[in-house]
């Protein structure tokens, strides 16, 4: 295993810091905002950038080995898998045009 | 097997010193970094709360021997049915194989000193403990009644039990298993034993590999679930009710996301037992080593796709129904390679007729029923009839009872004179097999013909034509439950009267058997090195 062990320096730290601070407060601004149909896209887009930089930074994946990278890709790939089948329901509930207890009577 | 004097000379050979009496005190125990020691300590602390699941289904099946609800309230039943399904899944099946068997045999197997990680291996003890006592508060102040899949709204608005309590115990469990899971990946992909390439490596192994796969993947969402569920029953946060916004099948999409593969994370590390015992008993190389070890990736990456088999009839779409179901027969798949594959290692094998063959045995019909009648379920359009009744309960036990705890016991008898150094008496082995099997099948496979005729499950008052059955297998269950005793009886007599028992007492292959019995605290005098495959059995020399 060719792991580096070069860690993020304290500067990357406070500006990683600073960054999550900064979208934080970003998030509860946003919230007070009427998007209409892009409420949930940003609030979600802002959470999504904010774990890409602690999963990168703080848990030091930007720096580990391939190996790492690959476990934690198949970490986003079933949470993926997760999301698109729950949708797959979601998305074709009322493609059956009544609902299916109709065929129990 | 004869042990032969030779056998025992070289036992008697062996180093004193070993991870049994590398110290005595409870401190060297508490604070062990020993993977061996932690494994002991795993199989104590699951077994106490084994017989607890037990209890709670002693009672259960007391209750059900006469139709009338006599014994105890509706109440009353609802919590007893919830405790023994919380214990005995997030307490004593996750847990059982991987920390107990899986901690103490896959760095020797592997050719290591230890896990990667001893600290965290003892952490995840110490988690685990932490959720036991949780889950003890639970049920002793007041119980929970929820079922253990914790399902919504009930769980979240309507229960008055110590809902919160056992999600928690239940949450702190799933941590503990990650810490597991963990270990285990970085130790086989970084410790292997010069040699030790990954086509060389033991089936057990292999399916532990798979397992920490799940727990890695799968249990972090089990716990964040349990903590919406938490934040919607503690402080209104509106995620599963739709009043406030939320839906409550989302609940069973993220449950199941889980805990289908959760499934798979107590049946595989018994697969990978009985890959072993299988090999060993029939003195042959596993047949098709690398179907057998890829089937294992294969059933955890599908058991992914599959969780929504369990939603046939909630409001779930008919089209995400029809592909949960096809997914669901493609899993079957893998799961029959295996057994195919078990069944052409033992064609033309010198089999030995001795307790690991008889467990073998067990594993493989009950695995098979309980396997084949999950097809039954799978079909949707079988499923409208058959779900939430007892046909649902029988299916599963096979599973997680039939072959889980039948690949546990198997397991634990095959390789109880590595861990603790002592033989037990053979006869009464395969008296327990057999016992197991029997009171297993009285208990479980009438279950199938009550869910058939429409019995429900959770209910304890039913019509008076379901009584004959009942009462066959609450019969089954007592036989059972001597099955279980009897080996716990005679175990622990082999602990302290047991004769000594050799390094190979099975002649088997393997690193864990080229060390001594019990082993020495890192596992080898000198690191092994590998230069052969897996299940390289020679000629019949003893028999």
């Amino acid at each position: 295993m060719a792991d580096d062990h070069h860690g993020p320096t304290v500067r990357i730290y406070l500006a990683v810091f600073a960054s999550l601070m900064f979208l934080t407060a970003l998030t509860v601004w946003v919230a007070y905002q009427e998007l209409g149909m892009f409420n949930d896209v940003v609030a979600l887009g802002i959470a999504c950038t904010k774990a890409t930089i602690v999963i990168l930074f703080f848990m030091h994946v930007k720096y580990a080995s391939r190996l790492t990278w690959l476990l934690a890709g198949a970490g986003i790939l079933f949470l993926l898998i997760l999301f698109a089948f729950a949708m797959a329901d979601y998305v074709s509930r009322g493609w059956l045009g009544m609902p299916a207890s109709h065929y129990l009577q | 097997m004869a042990i032969t004097e030779q056998d025992v000379q070289a036992s008697e050979d062996a180093p004193s010193v070993n991870y049994l009496n590398n110290g005595y005190g409870l401190k060297s125990w508490l604070l062990t970094k020993d993977h061996k020691r932690i494994a002991v300590l795993y199989i104590i602390s699951i077994s106490i709360f084994f017989a607890l699941g037990g209890l709670f289904a002693s009672l259960v099946r007391f209750e059900l021997m006469t139709p009338e609800g006599d014994l105890m309230s509706s109440d009353t039943y609802n919590k007893v049915f919830s405790m023994h399904g919380i214990i005995m899944v997030f307490f004593f099946l996750v847990p059982s194989i991987p920390a107990t068997i899986g901690n103490f045999l896959v760095p020797i197997m592997v050719g290591a000193k230890d896990l990667a990680f001893p600290r965290i291996n003892l952490l995840s003890w110490y988690v685990y403990v932490v959720a036991g006592i949780l889950g003890t508060i639970a049920v002793v102040g007041g119980g929970v009644d929820t079922g253990w899949t914790f399902y919504t709204p009930y769980s979240s608005t309507y229960s008055n039990s110590n809902v919160i309590l056992a999600a928690m115990a239940a949450f702190m469990a799933g941590f503990s298993s990650i810490l597991t899971g963990l270990n285990f990946v970085v130790t086989i992909h970084t410790m292997r034993a010069p040699g030790m390439t990954w086509f060389r490596l033991p089936l057990f192994v292999w399916s532990h590999y798979a397992t920490s796969l799940i727990m890695l993947l799968g249990t972090p969402v089990i716990a964040i679930t349990l903590v919406l569920l938490m934040l919607e029953r503690g402080f209104g946060f509106g995620f599963f009710d739709p009043n406030l916004g939320g839906d409550p099948v989302l609940f069973q999409h993220l449950f199941w996301f889980y805990s289908h593969p959760a499934v798979y994370i107590m049946i595989l590390p018994s697969m990978g037992v009985m890959s072993e015992m299988v090999a060993s008993v029939a003195r042959k190389r596993v047949f098709g080593y690398e179907f057998v070890a890829f089937s294992s990736v294969a059933i955890a990456i599908l058991g992914f796709l599959v969780w929504g088999h369990h939603m046939f009839v909630s409001s779930q779409s008919t089209y995400a129904g029809m592909v949960f179901s096809i997914i669901t027969f493609l899993v079957a798949v893998p799961s029959a390679i295996k057994t195919f594959n078990w069944t052409a290692t033992l064609y033309k094998g010198s089999i030995v007729y001795d307790t690991s063959m008889f467990y073998v045995y067990g594993y493989l019909g009950l695995f098979l029923v309980g396997g084949l009648t999950g097809l039954f379920l799978s079909s949707m359009g079988l499923d409208i009839h058959l779900h939430d009744t007892y046909f649902v309960v029988a299916h599963f036990h096979y599973i997680m009872v039939g072959g889980q705890v039948m690949g546990y016991l198997g397991g634990m008898h095959f390789w109880w004179p590595k861990i603790t150094g002592k033989m037990f008496p053979d006869i009464w082995g395969r008296v327990s097999a057999l016992l197991v099997f029997l009171g297993f099948n009285l208990t479980f496979f009438p279950q199938f013909i009550l869910g058939y005729m429409g019995m429900p499950r959770r209910y304890h008052v039913y019509p008076d034509e379901f009584q004959v059955l009942n009462v066959a297998s609450s019969l089954g269950a007592s036989i059972l439950a001597l099955g279980y005793l009897v080996p716990g009886a005679y175990l622990t007599w082999s602990i302290f009267k047991g004769p000594k028992a050799p390094d190979n007492p099975w002649g088997a292959k393997g690193l864990e058997w080229e060390t001594t019995s019990p082993p020495p605290t890192f596992n080898f005098e000198e690191t092994p090195v590998v230069t052969e495959e897996a299940y390289q059995y020679g000629p019949i020399e003893e028999h």
